[in-house]
C-alpha cells in the first residue's frame, strides 16, 4: 500500500480562511513562507482547494490572460500557470498549478473576487493603512504613487498592503484590512483592520490637494481599480452594485500629492 | 416609405442610476457609459416592441421640439448606442418576454 502524507494549510486574510491541500511537503513550505502573518488553524474554513503540481510545460503558453468563468455550478479559472475548478455552494475547488507562490496568489485572488462580490466586499489595486484607528485606502492606476504614500507613510501609520487592498462590507460597516499581497515595497501588510475611513484617487501634481469627486466620478474612479476578472453578468452587476454602494457610504475623494511626507498631514492625522 | 425601426436594451448590460444620471457598464469589458438624458430617455424606452418614431413622438409631447428634428437626433443616438453594443436595432420588432407576436 502507497500512503501518501497530506499537508494542509490554513490561510486568512481579511478574515475569509482557505485551507490549501497539498501532498508536496515542499510546496507547504512554499506556501507557508508566503502567507507568513496570515497562517493560522480554524476548525472550519471558509473554503478549501486541493493543490495538484504540475511540472511547467515544454513549451509554455504565451498567453499570460486570465481566463474565468461559470460552467454549470463550478467556476473554472485558467492561466498560463495553472487550471482550477470551484464549486461555491461545496465551498471546494481543485487546482493544478507550477511550484510557485506566484501562481497560488493569483488563485487566492481571482477566487477571492468571486466570492467576496456576492457579499459586496472587493479586493482593490490601492494601497492601504491604518491611522489613529481608522482605514485609508490609496488607489489608482500604475504609476499613481500607491507605493510612493506607502514608503512616505509617517511611523504612526500601519500598513495594509502597498498593492492589493481588501475591502469588506460587514454589519458594522467597511472595514480595510492587511493583505499578504505586495507591490514594490516587498514586504506584506500588517495582519490588522480597521473601519475604513476614506478612499483616496492617487494623482501627483505640485501641491497636496484633496478634492471632492462627484458620485459618478467616484463609481468610475472605484470601478477602474477593482479586480475583477470574470465577464459573467451576474458577476459584473454585483461588483457594479459594490463600488456603488462603497462609493455611498465611504467617502472617495481625489488626493493630489506631492512625494513629500507632508502629504500625510492631511490624511487621518487626528484622533 | 422607411420601415420602423427598434429598439432593445442589450443583454449584459447593467444600469443603475448615479448621483440623478445613468450609468451603464458592459459586462462584456467592464466599459462604463455615462448617458445624457436624451440617451437615458431613449435606453429607458428600448422595449423592443415599440417604433422607435412613436417613442420620439411620446418625447415629443413632453419637450418642445419638432417630430422630424427629433427623429433624426434619436436616429444618431441610437445608432451611437449601438455602435457601443448598449442598444441592438431591428426592422422588425424584437421577440421579447412579454411580447405577443
Amino acid at each position: 500500500m502507497t500512503i501518501i502524507s497530506s499537508h494542509a494549510v490554513d490561510v486568512g486574510i481579511g478574515d475569509l480562511w482557505v485551507r490549501l491541500h497539498t501532498t508536496s511537503a515542499e510546496f507547504a513550505a512554499t506556501m507557508a513562507a508566503r502567507f507568513a502573518g496570515f497562517m493560522g488553524q480554524v476548525e472550519t474554513p471558509d473554503y478549501e482547494f486541493t493543490i495538484t503540481l504540475v511540472p511547467p510545460a515544454p513549451e509554455e503558453r504565451q498567453e499570460d490572460d486570465v481566463q474565468v468563468w461559470r460552467e454549470g455550478s463550478l467556476w473554472r479559472m485558467t492561466r498560463n500557470d495553472f487550471t482550477a475548478s470551484w464549486d461555491p455552494v461545496a465551498r471546494r475547488g481543485q487546482a493544478e498549478m507550477l511550484l510557485s507562490p506566484y501562481s497560488l496568489d493569483s488563485l487566492l485572488r481571482i477566487v477571492h473576487t468571486v466570492m467576496l462580490a456576492q457579499e459586496g466586499s472587493m479586493l482593490m489595486h490601492a494601497s492601504s493603512a491604518i491611522r489613529n484607528g481608522r482605514a485609508y485606502v490609496f488607489t489608482g492606476v500604475s504609476g499613481a504613487g500607491k507605493t510612493t504614500i506607502s514608503r512616505l507613510a509617517p511611523t504612526d501609520v500601519h500598513l495594509l498592503t502597498d498593492e492589493m487592498s481588501f475591502i469588506r462590507r460587514t454589519s458594522s460597516g467597511y472595514h480595510a484590512y492587511g493583505t499578504p499581497f505586495a507591490g514594490e515595497l516587498a514586504r506584506p501588510g500588517e495582519n490588522i483592520h480597521a473601519p475604513l475611513a476614506g478612499i483616496f484617487l492617487l494623482a501627483q501634481g505640485p501641491e497636496n490637494r484633496i478634492d471632492t469627486l462627484t458620485p459618478q466620478e467616484a463609481v468610475r474612479g472605484l470601478m477602474g481599480n477593482i479586480l475583477f476578472f470574470a465577464k459573467d453578468p451576474q458577476l459584473s452587476a454585483a461588483v457594479f452594485d459594490a463600488a456603488i454602494a462603497l462609493a455611498n457610504a465611504v467617502p472617495v475623494q481625489r488626493l493630489t500629492f506631492l512625494p513629500d511626507q507632508r502629504v500625510w498631514d492631511l490624511i487621518g492625522n487626528t484622533q | 416609405m422607411t420601415s420602423p425601426m427598434y429598439i432593445l436594451r442589450s443583454p449584459n448590460i447593467a444600469a443603475r442610476r448615479i448621483g440623478g444620471e445613468l450609468m451603464l457598464m458592459a459586462s462584456s469589458n467592464a466599459s462604463l457609459y455615462s448617458l445624457n438624458d436624451t440617451a437615458a430617455l431613449l435606453w429607458d424606452a428600448a422595449d423592443g416592441n415599440t417604433p422607435l418614431d412613436v417613442i420620439v413622438g411620446t418625447l415629443c409631447a413632453q419637450f418642445d421640439v419638432s417630430q422630424d428634428v427629433a427623429y433624426t437626433d434619436a436616429c444618431e443616438v441610437v445608432e451611437q448606442l449601438a455602435a457601443n453594443g448598449i442598444l441592438q436595432l431591428s426592422h422588425a420588432p424584437f421577440q421579447t418576454e412579454g411580447s405577443t407576436s
